[in-house]
């Protein structure tokens, strides 16, 4: 079973792991995800490669604490075992020489983003990038970012590191003082995807989305992931999870997301009860 | 001469009551007692050139092994069809018997045939249950050949079964976390238990089986790499057909649409019919599957055990034309589930939250035969209406799984994405990659994936070992 080598805090919420999984880190590529199962009863849950190395043998994936299954999951230690891990799934992300590239990362989803702002660095482009979150401890990979990216841009929602207010700020500030991409990616909560790709798209820049829907064997399956592209349904775990912003029916891939909301909030009650003895 | 023999009865199994039983998982047949497989069994004429053999895919010894459990030696049975199909327990349960073995059997020209998968149901429990330690069967020794199985299901069970006992190194690669594919993730609890399952795929560890779980060939590692960087001198490809098939129509993402496979997968592999399951499912109170075949009477049979109070089967032909086993149909009506046959969905309503409100279908009558010899369902003009519920299940069939011909470049597919490979020997375009099962034939049973699993061990031995 994958070993978890190392694990880190991110902010309150949001934890590293680095796995051991050979064959994946020799597989994967930027854009794809794994699926993860943290107990025998728990569920299979999709979380993007954030990070990988093929000769030493493992990947890191990032996570935050939304539910119950990454509730359990943020409790291992390092030296425990994952008792799922199955992929590189997924297409990888469509990396080429594209010239300019704006990279938008929001909240969690600046982890899938690092990959792709590396990636597409390596291809020779010159990559501007901008991670937001609703507050200065809930940001990641600054430091990690800026090291990858020819400039950073961070902004919160509360003001408290960078700019007060959303990346879409950023994006429309950088369009009105003149500059100009050619390629745009963005990944965060999908209402963060939805309002800051309109930006992108409309200032005509190619944009991709990597979706997040929920799942559960990652490999075509189920159909649970399905979303509405360019007037076709489309598996996000086999067609995807990256997609042209534009063609998204943004308003069903959001509805969709809310399909267990009252499920996930009765488990997760359960489960803090059975954490601190409190009765239901 | 007295031609008025009278035949002894064919013995009936039993079973749980219909109104009991739609509120457990437990399965729905009891299984034969002793004393009823002894009747059953004694029934068998003993045919000296045995029809039944010819109707079975696999050629289970039917037979022997029933004279067998006449003899009173139902280990000996068990192991009797164990020589020519590794998992009894499983094709007793779900093989189409009435189709194949059953309807081949002398006695249904003037009655009921042999209950063929009732007593094999009998002895391959009986041999779980009382038959010791486990037996090691006759195996040839290693003869230091590799084979990859990809897929553990029916077909890629029944090649890892088959060649282990030829003295191969067998390693089976699972996508999923748990082994068994569809016997596993799609056939419910209550029609094939899942210790059976396990159990099943325990004896074949025990043969020397490897199986990787969370494996996906394709994805974390090609049939290339497999043979070029880690040894392996075969590929049998037996994926399945696991891509489900929607119907295009308005409103099918909203919230409540299932596909049969992700539903069932809830349920069955992810258990979310036990509280202590992680993994929800929306229980809808009135439940609509849209299908005729046996994963449309699961799904539907799933959602009474759920708790719906009303479960239907929308199916745009009639009885007749249904794909699914009898004795699946009238286990489904025995239940209550309502058949809506002649209707064909047309939209799904949804309210402002895109929650399933209701179903909009249009009624059908049948016009002139269509490619498959079926009279095509054609609709009846200006005939719509709703059936209000709060889940849809879309149970119309699978799609083969693209990640493998996708990843192997050499190996040639249909139009319908299915890899091309000979019935009788399952030997594809690609030189030692074999395939059988749903990924050959699109979606059909477990026990006709299990001949193609069969006659692909048969190749890849003269392949490998034969002609060198």
């Amino acid at each position: 079973m994958p070993k978890i080598l190392k694990k880190e805090k991110l902010s309150d919420l949001v934890f590293r792991y680095r796995l051991e999984a050979p064959r994946i880190a020799k597989m994967r590529k930027a854009g794809q995800f794994v699926m993860v199962r943290a107990t025998t009863e728990g569920e299979r849950i999709p979380l993007t490669i954030a990070h990988a190395d093929a000769a030493q043998g493992w990947i890191e994936i990032i996570f935050q604490v939304v539910g119950k299954s990454t509730k359990i999951l943020s409790i291992l230690h390092e030296g425990n075992d994952i008792i799922d891990l199955a992929g590189p799934l997924g297409k990888p992300t469509h990396i080429e020489k594209f010239g300019r590239c704006l990279c938008i990362g929001g909240g969690v989803g600046t982890a899938p983003l690092y990959p792709i702002v590396r990636a597409l660095k390596e291809a020779g482009n010159d990559v501007t990038t901008i991670i937001g979150a609703r507050t200065a401890n809930l940001l990641m990979l600054e430091e990690d970012m800026k090291l990858t990216s020819d400039r950073l841009f961070v902004a919160t929602d509360d003001g408290s590191r960078g700019h007060k207010g959303f990346a879409a700020d950023i994006v429309k500030k950088l369009l009105a003082d003149g500059e100009k991409f050619d390629f745009s990616v963005v990944i965060g909560p999908a209402i963060m995807m939805k309002f800051t790709s309109q930006v992108t798209i409309g200032a005509g820049i190619k944009t991709f989305v990597s979706l997040n829907p929920i799942m559960i064997d990652g490999t075509g399956m189920c159909g649970g992931c399905r979303v509405t592209v360019g007037s076709e349904t489309k598996f996000a775990c086999v067609d995807g999870p990256e997609f042209d912003a534009s063609k998204i029916d943004w308003d069903e891939m959001i509805k969709r997301l809310g399909a267990y909301k009252k499920q996930e909030a009765d488990s997760l009650e359960k489960h803090n009860c059975l954490l601190t003895g409190r009765p239901t | 001469m007295n031609t008025d023999v009278k035949r002894p009865q064919a013995i009936r199994m039993k079973e749980q009551d219909p109104k009991q039983r739609v509120r457990n998982f437990q399965e729905v047949p009891f299984g034969y007692s002793n004393d009823e497989a002894l009747a059953e069994a004694k029934r068998c004429l003993q045919c000296k050139k045995p029809l039944c053999v010819e109707g079975c895919p696999v050629a289970v010894k039917i037979p022997e092994f029933i004279k067998l459990i006449v003899d009173g030696k139902h280990v000996d049975a068990a192991r009797k069809i164990k020589e020519t199909n590794a998992l009894p327990a499983i094709c007793g349960r779900v093989c189409p018997q009435e189709t194949q073995c059953e309807a081949k059997c002398i006695l249904g020209k003037k009655g009921a045939p042999i209950n063929v998968g009732h007593l094999e149901r009998f002895c391959a429990d009986f041999e779980m249950a009382e038959g010791g330690e486990f037996v090691m069967p006759a195996m040839k020794p290693k003869n230091g050949k590799k084979v990859g199985v990809v897929g553990s299901g029916p077909a890629g069970l029944t090649v890892a079964g088959e060649l282990v006992k030829e003295g191969f190194d067998v390693t089976i690669f699972e996508a999923l976390h748990e082994p068994g594919g569809v016997l596993v993730y799609g056939i419910p609890e209550f029609r094939l238990p899942k210790d059976i399952v396990r159990k099943e795929i325990n004896y074949l560890e025990k043969l020397g089986v490897h199986l990787e779980r969370n494996f996906i060939v394709g994805k974390t590692a090609t049939i290339d790499g497999l043979m070029n960087e880690e040894g392996f001198d075969a590929i049998f490809v037996g994926s399945g057909a696991g891509l489900p098939s929607f119907m295009h129509i308005p409103g099918e993402n909203s919230i409540g649409v299932y596909s049969a496979n992700e539903y069932l997968t809830r349920s069955n592999l992810m258990k979310a019919f036990k509280d202590s399951s992680d993994t929800p499912i929306i229980k809808g109170r009135n439940v609509v599957t849209v299908g005729g075949g046996n994963v449309a009477m699961d799904s539907a049979r799933t959602a009474l055990r759920l708790g719906a109070a009303s479960s239907t089967i929308v199916y745009r032909r009639t009885e007749a034309e249904m794909p699914a086993r009898s004795a699946e149909v009238h286990h489904a009506q025995q239940e209550g589930i309502v058949f809506k046959l002649l209707t064909n969905p047309v939209a799904v309503i949804s309210d402002k939250d895109g929650f399933v409100k209701s179903l909009r279908c249009i009624r059908m009558e049948l016009g002139e035969p269509d490619d498959s010899g079926r009279r095509r369902p054609v609709p009846v003009k200006d005939s719509e209406f709703d059936i209000d519920c709060d889940v849809v299940i879309i149970a119309i069939g699978n799609n083969p799984n693209p990640l493998i011909p996708e990843t192997t470049p050499d190996i040639k597919v249909s139009k319908h994405g299915t890899i091309i490979a000979n019935e009788a020997d399952g030997r594809t375009s690609k030189k030692h990659v074999y395939a059988g099962g749903d990924i050959v034939t699109g979606a059909a049973t477990v026990i006709l994936a299990m001949g193609a699993g069969k006659a692909a061990a048969r190749s890849i031995a003269e392949d490998l070992i034969s002609r060198k």
